[in-house]
């Protein structure tokens, strides 16, 4: 398990890097936190010829809020999600995801934004991203750009971002009051993958009835899946017992899950309508203020 | 029972902290990765991608042109010196490097010999192979169809896919007990292959020194000594010779049966070293080990069981088809193909039963070694708690009342077996009733009774096991015709300290701890003053190894009998000393004294430096003794566990809420160790139960080759094991000891399977293979209506 | 390719080494450096016996470069021991029997370094997902749990 050679970068500023990346064309791989990505050079899966190693940049690793957004740079690590105040209390869905991600160990190294950028659809980052309505910025020659969330996946382990840009901050809309959401994972153990996990955020009206509904569904598909129908009959409802259940049916629906060791096909989708309810029912309890 | 010895000495009974923890702990140990040799060489596999084909060519061009490769090894290259295949410990044929064609995935084919790590691992990916894929046979039923391709065309004249047959009791009382039952019944259990996936992984460094024809090789290996033989009749014709063949087995990173047999690996890194005079290291990486390395289990049975309405068990028949893989590289005793699998009627007193097992090749991996258990025991524990479980369930009646009833009693001990064993102690009542009441098990039925009423469900399972270890007595024992003793040597210096010497070989059992406790309890020595070593056949005295919990049966009883010559001739030196006669004399731990005046006496040190200086005209000179322990009977460790599980109706996810494990091995040398050895034990039971299994695709692709889908329990799925213990020691061992380390893993998978059975039975649910995992109990779940 | 200069502190010593950029940390630790301490035990990141502690964050040195360690610093098992005393863990490790065959300890031990600086004062349950990344084949990790305990009641009454 020996990664083959490769050249090394090291670049101090993110335009030195994005100049790398331009400079090296396509068999250049960016490395942050490099938990998916040394792995897969070990077995030889991936054998970039150039390694930009983007970890010595400064100023890329925070979690802040401003301009009623929360904004996570290029190298914040995954734990730091999980000991963050202001995602505690105003993102438990975050929170909840950051949890399930491999493992503690594989977390103090592993980053958000890669978690995206690897464009996998069994990381758990996507749904949830989705179901904030996330956007990324994408930092390349041309400067920055915003990416919706829902455009960020055009297919199984790829993503919006050119070659030579780097994805350099995710934003989130810090939920309004009245807001809650949750993230529910099954895994064969911790350490896994998901078999399925479903992100659902919602926002309540002041009747009680859904203003926002944001909902994502993890490794049921060949990308990361917003599930659309489930969220348009949610909007506007009282989420009841069985309008709950009704919009469970209908995500499992949307979801396009694929047999293999994990499960059936049929497993995975109802695995979605069990945990679709489940993070539905969690979400609304906590923008009521609860846990 | 209180222990004998004072803290101070610290003999059997006591809770010594070990004493190879300190080097541990400091990151000192010595495992073989660890070792480092000058001008060392780094040999690193080819493997097969494809579970059946014909090596048509293979090209070493590429990887000979990379600088830092030094050589490829093929099978050719060993063909000159007939070394391509190789003898398995069951006597059937393994190859070494393959000259024609590859029998399963990960097969080696090829080694590349360079000087460091990873210049070896890119002249592997160099090297080209061509290959002509050939039909693949995965199952072994259809291997024994008539029209299956035949696998072994090296063998000449086979024509099947048959290895062996094998059967054991009376077939005629059987069948017409089960012709008279009121009830029977009848259950397949598959018991999945499944992997040991110790944390080290398998390897070696070989030294061969061409001036001395010395070779030394450091190895991960259970059984040092008979691997020392078996290399010695292997490579006697091309010029090692057993007195310079000197295995080290170092500190060893988990053994559990996956380092008891000879890796083609190791054998490539001798040849290496011998060719080329230079050190040699080999060290296979997680995913070669799960690969190719020995597996376990994989017993396709089907089970019936007979008895009467009024829940007394009559009479069990088995039949079972065993997969081994391309060839049989099991590591059971000669006389038994199927291990100790005969030892399945369990813990119940059966008036006849008949097993049989037949053997076959398929297109994987080779093996059929246990898997923390002794040669088949869990197989045969599974089936037989199962199907208790599944009769008392049919009865109606309940399971721990079931067992009670049929339960051999302690007065009928030595128990002759119906499949002939004699068991030679037990109390099985009253384990389970510890059982029962440390876990609460009448409100536990309570609670599921509410719990069912509202369609939450939870089950209770037990499994009430009976072990057989510490093979062997020699007259049914051998391995290659090695018969299956074990031995200590123990050298008291004239200081009053102490050197024991074993043929066993500790894995993190902790021998270098109890193994000093017995000198301790026998001969008065501080723990603290005896040096346990193991491992080294340059120096320790021969012995079969350590697995299949044979170390307190055999080599703990070899101890205990060499302190004894060495107490007897102690004895002669304090009558000397006291101006006493011998049979004057009285013992307490660490000293003789005269019968009614304790102030006359001589400490076992003061006679250790006697037995130097002054010791009796006509004695020899010196302290010390050697044993060779052939055990008379084996021993029959037990235990009842009852698990408790609560079962989520929406994911199918089962979590193992309580799990209390009563255990008696008999009498204990070090309770610490012997509870370490039983949480292990019971977390190597949960993984095959609910996580563990490797599985095949049908063109013999492996689908858990790495740790990504081999799933081994973390701290978060693995319960707060709690333990409880009965003493009932051996009547023939010489510390009433019987082996604890392979119990857990035994007893416990049934006792899982049974819990989730029980939730699910009002469903309809009668038997699950294991592992149980949540997409199987999601589909029993919804084929019976429940949605969850 | 290229070798390239590395400075990495090691249990409070420097180290310079010219290395390849694709040498894993753990093979810079266990062959450049000869501290064999820490382990290889699955080359996928799945078992952690190769945890270290890296500029204080636990990581699995068998998935980080050595080159990524330039100009940091690295705690290994070697380095626990202070002055001859044993660090907490390892005598919570010793005294509960927290260790079998010794391979997946070092790994647990640097997890639980870095772990108790965070939580003096864990939950079973806080332990026991804290080491969920680390595999033991041996132990069934209740007693692992204990040592940990052990450790951080040391280490609050100021044991270290």
């Amino acid at each position: 398990m020996i990664p083959r050679s490769f050249e090394y970068y090291s670049p101090r500023t993110l335009d030195e890097a994005i100049a790398l990346l331009q400079k090296l064309g396509p068999d250049a791989k960016l490395l942050s936190g490099g938990q998916s990505l040394i792995p897969m050079m070990k077995l030889r899966l991936l054998s970039p010829e150039h390694i930009v190693d983007i970890n010595r940049i400064p100023g890329l690793d925070y979690i802040s809020e401003s301009d009623g957004q929360l904004k996570i740079g290029a190298l914040a690590r995954e734990h730091e999600l999980e000991s963050s105040a202001v995602i505690k209390t105003k993102l438990p869905i975050l929170h909840d995801t950051a949890k399930v991600i491999a493992d503690p160990l594989v977390r103090s190294q592993a980053t958000v934004c890669g978690n995206l950028a690897h464009g996998d659809p069994a990381n758990d980052h996507p749904a949830t991203m989705l179901a904030l309505g996330a956007t990324v910025v994408a930092t390349g020659p041309k400067g920055a750009r915003e990416i919706g969330i829902e455009d960020f996946f055009p297919g199984l382990f790829t993503t919006a971002l050119e070659p030579e840009e780097i994805l350099t901050e995710i934003r989130i809309p810090i939920p309004p009051p009245h807001s809650g959401g949750a993230y529910l994972k099954l895994e064969r153990k911790v350490g896994d993958f998901a078999t399925a996990g479903v992100a659902v955020q919602i926002t309540l009206d002041e009747s009680g009835a859904c203003k926002r509904v944001g909902l994502g569904l993890t490794n049921v598909g060949m990308t990361p899946i917003k599930a659309r129908q489930a969220e348009s009959f949610l909007n506007g409802k009282q989420l009841d017992e069985a309008t709950i259940q009704q919009a469970a049916e209908i995500a499992a629906s949307e979801s396009e899950p694929l047999d293999d060791i994990r499960g059936s096909a049929d497993y995975k989708r109802d695995l979605v309508r069990v945990l679709t309810a489940r993070a539905l029912t969690t979400a609304l309890n906590r923008a009521k203020g609860g846990a | 029972m209180a222990p004998k010895t004072s803290p101070e000495i610290g003999g059997m009974g006591h809770s010594v902290k070990r004493k190879e923890d300190p080097r541990f702990l400091r990151g000192l140990g010595n495992y073989v990765d660890d070792v480092n040799l000058p001008g060392m060489l780094y040999l690193d596999i080819v493997r097969s991608p494809f579970a059946h084909a014909t090596i048509k060519n293979i090209d070493i061009s590429k990887a000979m042109a990379i600088p830092g490769v030094l050589a490829v090894i093929t099978g050719k290259d060993l063909e000159k010196y007939n070394l391509h295949w190789m003898p398995t410990l069951m006597s059937d044929t393994q190859m070494v490097l393959p000259v024609d064609k590859v029998m399963y995935q990960a097969q080696e084919v090829a080694a590349v010999l360079a000087t460091d790590r990873y210049i070896a691992a890119d002249g592997v990916e160099a090297v080209e192979v061509d290959y002509d894929p050939l039909p693949v046979v995965v199952d072994p039923k259809k291997a024994l169809l008539p029209d299956a391709p035949v696998l072994r065309t090296d063998k000449k004249d086979k024509k099947d896919n048959h290895i062996w047959h094998w059967e054991w009791g009376n077939r005629e009382a059987t069948d017409k007990l089960f012709s008279e039952a009121e009830v029977t019944v009848k259950e397949d259990i598959y018991i999945p292959r499944i992997h040991v996936s110790s944390i080290e992984t398998c390897g070696c460094v070989a030294s061969f020194d061409k001036v001395r024809g010395k070779l030394t090789v450091w190895m991960t290996t259970q059984a040092p000594h008979a691997i020392r033989t078996v290399f010695a009749l292997v490579a006697g014709h091309v010029g090692l010779s057993e007195e310079k063949i000197q295995i080290i087995s170092p500190d060893i990173g988990g053994g559990f049966g996956g380092k008891v047999p000879v890796y083609p690996g190791y054998v490539i890194a001798v040849a290496a070293s011998v060719l080329t005079g230079k050190p040699v290291k080999w060290i296979e990486d997680r995913m070669e080990n799960l690969q190719a390395d020995s597996f376990a289990r994989d017993y396709h049975i089907t089970a019936e069981l007979a008895g009467n309405k009024d829940g007394k068990l009559t009479a069990l028949r088995i039949k079972t088809l065993a997969d081994h893989g391309y060839t049989d590289a099991a590591a059971n005793p000669s006389k038994f193909p199927a291990g100790l699998f005969h030892v399945c009627t369990g813990s119940y007193d059966l008036k006849a039963a008949h097993v049989e097992v037949d053997g076959v090749y398929t297109n994987k991996p080779p093996g059929g070694i246990a898997y923390r258990c002794s040669f088949r025991v869990t197989e045969a524990v599974h089936t037989i708690e199962r199907m208790a479980d599944l009769m008392a369930h049919e009865l109606g009646m309940d399971a721990a009342e079931f067992r009670m009833k049929n339960f051999i009693q302690p007065e009928q001990f030595p128990y002759k077996s119906a499949l002939d064993w004699e068991y030679d102690s037990g109390d099985y009542g009253a384990a389970l009733q510890l059982a029962m009441n440390r876990i609460g098990y009448a409100d536990l039925r309570k609670e599921q009774a509410e719990k069912r009423a509202r369609g939450e469900l939870m089950g209770i399972g037990i499994s009430s096991f009976t072990e057989i270890v510490g093979a062997g007595p020699s007259k049914h024992f051998d391995i290659l015709g090695i018969k299956m003793f074990d031995s200590a040597e123990i050298r008291v210096h004239p200081t009053g300290k102490v050197i024991a010497r074993f043929g066993t070989k500790s894995q993190g059992q902790g021998h270098e701890t109890t193994y000093a406790q017995i000198v301790a309890e026998e001969l008065g020595f501080p723990v603290d003053s005896v040096l346990v070593e193991e491992g080294d056949t340059d120096t320790a005295p021969y012995g079969l190894g350590t697995y299949a919990s044979r170390s307190t049966p055999v080599a703990a009883a070899a101890c205990a009998v060499a302190c004894r010559k060495i107490k007897d001739k102690a004895r002669k030196i304090a009558a000397y000393l006291l101006e006493a006669h011998e049979e004057d004399l009285d013992w307490e731990p660490g000293k003789f004294f005269v019968k009614g005046s304790p102030d006359r006496a001589k400490t076992i040190q003061e006679i250790s430096l006697a037995a130097y200086t002054n010791h009796p005209p006509g004695m020899e000179a010196g302290l010390e003794a050697v044993n060779y322990y052939d055990p008379p009977n084996l021993t029959y460790p037990f235990g009842s566990y009852i698990c408790v599980v609560d079962i989520d109706n929406g994911t199918g996810e089962v979590k193992v809420r309580r799990f209390v494990a009563v255990d008696d091995c008999g009498n204990i040398i070090n309770p610490m160790i012997v509870e370490g050895q039983i949480h292990g034990g019971l977390t190597m039971g949960l993984g095959p139960a609910l996580y563990e299994e490797i599985q095949y695709d049908e063109s013999g692709n492996i689908l858990q080759g790495s740790f990504m889908n081999y799933l081994l329990p973390t701290a978060v799925e693995t319960p707060n094991w709690e333990t409880d213990k009965t003493v009932t020691p051996s009547p023939h061992h010489p510390l009433g000891a019987k082996g604890v380390g392979e119990s857990a893993t035994v007893g416990a998978p049934a006792a899982i399977v049974n819990a989730v059975v029980d939730a699910l039975w009002h469903l309809g649910v009668k038997h699950i293979d294991i592992p149980i995992t949540s997409a199987k109990v999601w589909k029993l779940l919804r084929d019976a209506g429940v949605k969850g | 390719m290229a070798k390239v200069p590395i400075t990495v502190t090691v249990n409070g010593v420097e180290h310079s080494s010219e290395i390849e950029p694709r040498l894993l940390l753990v093979h810079f630790l266990r062959e450049t450096l000869r501290l064999t301490g820490t382990h290889i035990g699955c080359d996928t990141s799945h078992c952690g016996a190769c945890t270290v502690v890296l500029d204080g964050r636990p990581v699995k040195s068998c998935t980080a470069f050595a080159v990524q360690a330039d100009g940091r610093s690295i705690l290994t098992v070697e380095g626990l021991e202070q002055d001859g005393k044993l660090h907490p863990l390892q005598d919570g490790f010793f005294q509960e029997h927290g260790l079998q065959c010794g391979f997946c300890t070092p790994g647990m031990l640097m997890t639980g370094y870095a772990f108790l600086k965070e939580n003096a004062d864990p939950s079973d349950d806080e332990i026991r997902h804290a080491i969920s990344g680390n595999l033991c084949r041996c132990t069934g990790y209740v007693n692992i749990v204990k040592a940990y305990q052990h450790a951080a009641q040391k280490m609050r009454e100021g044991g270290a």
